[in-house]
């Protein structure tokens, strides 16, 4: 029997602290094969095509994108939920083997899926739900109680005996949310990924529970993956965003240089969408491009976002991938405007 | 589909019958209760606003303060388990609450009031094209042929912006924000004048919910339509309100201008509320209403946001009326003498 904390330490080879990152993700692919009839090769959904970053230790990522783009196949990707088919995947300096790593993996990162609603087991007890992880992986029984409470304690489930014995039925939405949290956390995991965690929630609770995460990920030095279509929310939770369009990340920046100075045209417009509460918006209409995002099965050649972009160069974004380039430091960008 | 037959359905319902500064819609001490085997859920109580033709009330509020119970007390789409429903709706002056089930479904749901309710994303049938459910509303009340029932649905499509060639496809065949497109336009179909949308765009991505928002617009200017917006997205309902209603456990806080709301609001609850949204524009910390709102079972006897309220003193232990300040109105004793 092992307990939380030497389950997470214990690390395959050395790959001790020494390096930056906690996570090197490059040129990953996720391609779901699309069979007709279920039988006959009939193409691929592109679902995640190329996709490159590093995470540092504590730092907080936040992936933005439209319905579609790809950022749960992304995220299930990192987790070997979904079977990359292509790049590389170094995790606490070890090179991930998609064979042999992937129960070790699960341990060290916590998943807070998306659609808070259905996340939780509806006939098994608050206890119960936040046992599992740690049944699972052999935690002696005495901590997993001792355990089960710090986190509610954590995720602020007061007084912690109200909750134990509740069913999630008996919560209101943003007390389930902070349950799956919760779950995530308890077997104190280096990496937390949390998929759409509040975008089933109202204004006030979503600030509360981004509030709660940020602070739980500061207390504990996580490193956490947000991703979210919710721009607005990300200047107060995250250091880094990233941008996502039709299974690429087009562009990579910290916060506060998206927000000021976005550089994709295709950010551009996602921030000119953005409402903020303003009584003047009833007599406006709102800039947006034409247009859908594209198909991933036969997405545009070139750039994927040249159909829909007011300064698309013929002849060459429609015909050449722009490749990532830096025009400022830490400031990266997947357009042939920045050549 | 034209225009008499609908005018023909009931005497009051064209935009131009109604008289300059008469209410479209006017809802008096609108009570509606669930039962359960816990007790009874008082989701709405004493509701209580006007709103004059041409008009966008947005209804914002917590999750579970009673926005769409509201609205399913105003179309009378009540489930089963009703326990209580009182109160009066009048629809350019006629009482609808006296209609029977029978007269308020003929001459009153989708014809003159129509509504796109919550998750309808998932609403439309998928085996059924998509064409065939717009004109539903049509069919089943015999306002039109098949064909006209057709003829009708190209020119809603094209109102709301999806190409004509989708209404022979499945719904799953749709995006989200087309589907969404779809079902605002089965919610015109019958030419209503006043038009419920229930979380319209919350289920939407950034751009898709822009591009709804300027088709709901451009329908409002053009057809003249009456809206009620219901959201719990504070940003978004800014898009169409020309008034908001504010909610809190199940009574009507706040009713005032887009101007005042969004600006400066009356009440304490609606001042956390806007101070809860954040901004990607301005350096401003957002803040969260601590506590849960009261429970709807046995709701407190005074003001219902006292416990949460940071300008509480002693007057809150009783329930306060709605104030009037100026044109507007808020259910606060700190407005008792303004
Ligand atoms: N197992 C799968 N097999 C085939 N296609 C898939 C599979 N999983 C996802 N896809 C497709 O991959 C694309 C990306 O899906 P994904 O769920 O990652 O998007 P998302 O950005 O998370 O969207 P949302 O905001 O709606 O959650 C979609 O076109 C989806 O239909
Ligand atoms: N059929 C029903 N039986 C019992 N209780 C119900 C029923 N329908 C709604 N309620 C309860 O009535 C209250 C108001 O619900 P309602 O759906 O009107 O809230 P809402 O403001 O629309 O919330 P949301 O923003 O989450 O959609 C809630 O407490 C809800 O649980
Ligand atoms: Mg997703
Ligand atoms: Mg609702």
């Amino acid at each position: 029997m092992q307990s939380v904390k030497q389950l997470v330490e214990e690390q395959p080879q050395a790959a001790e602290k020494q390096e930056e990152y906690l996570l090197q993700v490059s040129n990953l692919r996720t391609w779901f094969e699309l069979k007709r009839f279920g039988l006959f090769h009939a193409g691929y959904v592109k679902a995640l095509d190329g996709v490159s970053f590093n995470l540092k230790y504590g730092d907080t990522i936040t992936v933005v994108g439209e319905s579609g783009s790809g950022k749960t196949t992304l995220l299930r990707t990192i987790l070997g939920l979904a079977q990359s088919t292509g790049g590389e995947m170094i995790f606490a300096g070890k090179k991930i083997d998609k064979r042999k790593d992937l129960s070790w993996l699960h341990r060290q990162v916590g998943f807070v899926q998306q659609d808070p609603y259905g996340a939780l087991p509806p006939f098994m007890t608050i206890r119960q739900i936040l046992r599992e992880p740690m049944i699972i992986n052999g935690v002696p029984k005495e901590e997993q109680e001792r355990r089960v409470r710090e986190v509610l304690e954590e995720v602020r489930l007061l007084p912690v005996d109200d909750f134990l014995n509740k069913y999630p039925h008996m919560l209101s939405g943003g007390q389930q949310q902070r349950v799956v949290i919760a779950r995530a956390i308890v077997l104190n995991p280096k990496l937390i990924v949390a998929d759409e965690p509040v975008s089933m929630l109202d204004a006030s609770m979503r600030v509360e529970i981004l509030e709660l995460m940020r602070k739980i990920q500061e207390d504990h030095g996580m490193s956490v993956i947000y991703i979210t279509h919710d721009l607005s929310s990300v200047r107060y939770f995250s250091e880094y965003v990233f941008i996502m369009y039709a299974a690429k990340l087009v562009e990579k920046t910290d916060v506060e240089s998206v927000v000021k100075n976005p550089l994709h045209p295709y950010t551009q417009v996602l921030l000119n969408a953005i409402p903020d509460p303003d009584p003047d918006n009833v007599h406006r209409f709102k800039e947006v491009p034409p247009g859908e995002p594209p198909s991933l099965i036969n997405p545009p050649t070139g750039c994927r976002f040249h159909p829909r972009c007011h300064r698309f160069i013929e002849g060459l974004c429609d015909v050449e991938e722009p490749p990532a380039f830096e025009p400022r430091p830490g400031h990266f960008v997947e357009c042939w405007l920045y050549k | 589909m034209t225009k008499d037959s609908t005018a023909n359905a009931t005497a009051t319902s064209t935009p131009d019958a109604v008289a300059a500064n008469r209410p479209l819609l006017k809802v008096e001490d609108l009570h509606l209760y669930f039962g359960t085997s816990f007790g009874q859920v008082r989701a709405v109580e004493g509701v209580s606003f006007e709103l004059a033709p041409g008009r966008s009330l947005a209804i914002i509020g917590e999750s579970g303060c009673g926005k769409t119970s509201l609205t399913r007390g105003i179309l009378r789409l009540l489930p089963q388990n009703v326990s209580k429903f009182t109160g009066r709706v009048y629809l350019n002056g006629l009482d609808v609450m006296q209609l029977s089930d029978e007269q308020f479904r003929k001459q009153i749901r989708w014809i003159n009031m129509s509504l796109v309710p919550q998750a309808a994303l998932n609403s439309l049938n998928p085996v059924v094209k998509v064409g065939q459910q717009v004109i539903e509303p049509l069919l089943i009340h015999d306002q039109a042929t098949k064909e006209e029932a057709m003829e009708r649905a190209k020119e809603v499509f094209r109102i709301v912006g999806i190409p004509e060639a989708f209404l022979d496809r499945y719904p799953f065949e749709l995006s989200g924000g087309m589907r969404q497109r779809a079902i605002i336009a089965m919610a015109l179909v019958a030419n209503p004048v006043l038009i419920v949308l229930d979380e319209p765009t919350s289920a939407l991505d950034v751009l898709t919910q822009a591009n709804i928002m300027n088709a709901l617009k451009k329908i409002k200017q053009d057809l003249q339509l009456t809206y009620i917006l219901i959201t719990h997205d504070i940003a978004i309902s800014s898009e169409l309100a020309d008034e908001v209603l504010c909610m809190y456990a199940g009574q009507v806080v706040e009713h005032s201008s887009a101007y005042r709301f969004y600006r400066e609001p009356l009440h304490p609850y609606a001042q956390k509320l806007m101070a809860s949204v954040p901004s990607l524009r301005e350096e401003k910390q957002p803040d969260f209403i601590t506590g849960q709102p009261p429970s709807l079972f046995n709701p407190p006897k005074g003001c219902r946001f006292a416990e949460r309220c940071h300008k509480r003193f002693e007057r809150c232990d009783e329930e306060p009326p709605l104030f009037a300040v100026g044109e507007d109105l808020v259910r606060c004793w700190l407005y008792e003498r303004s």
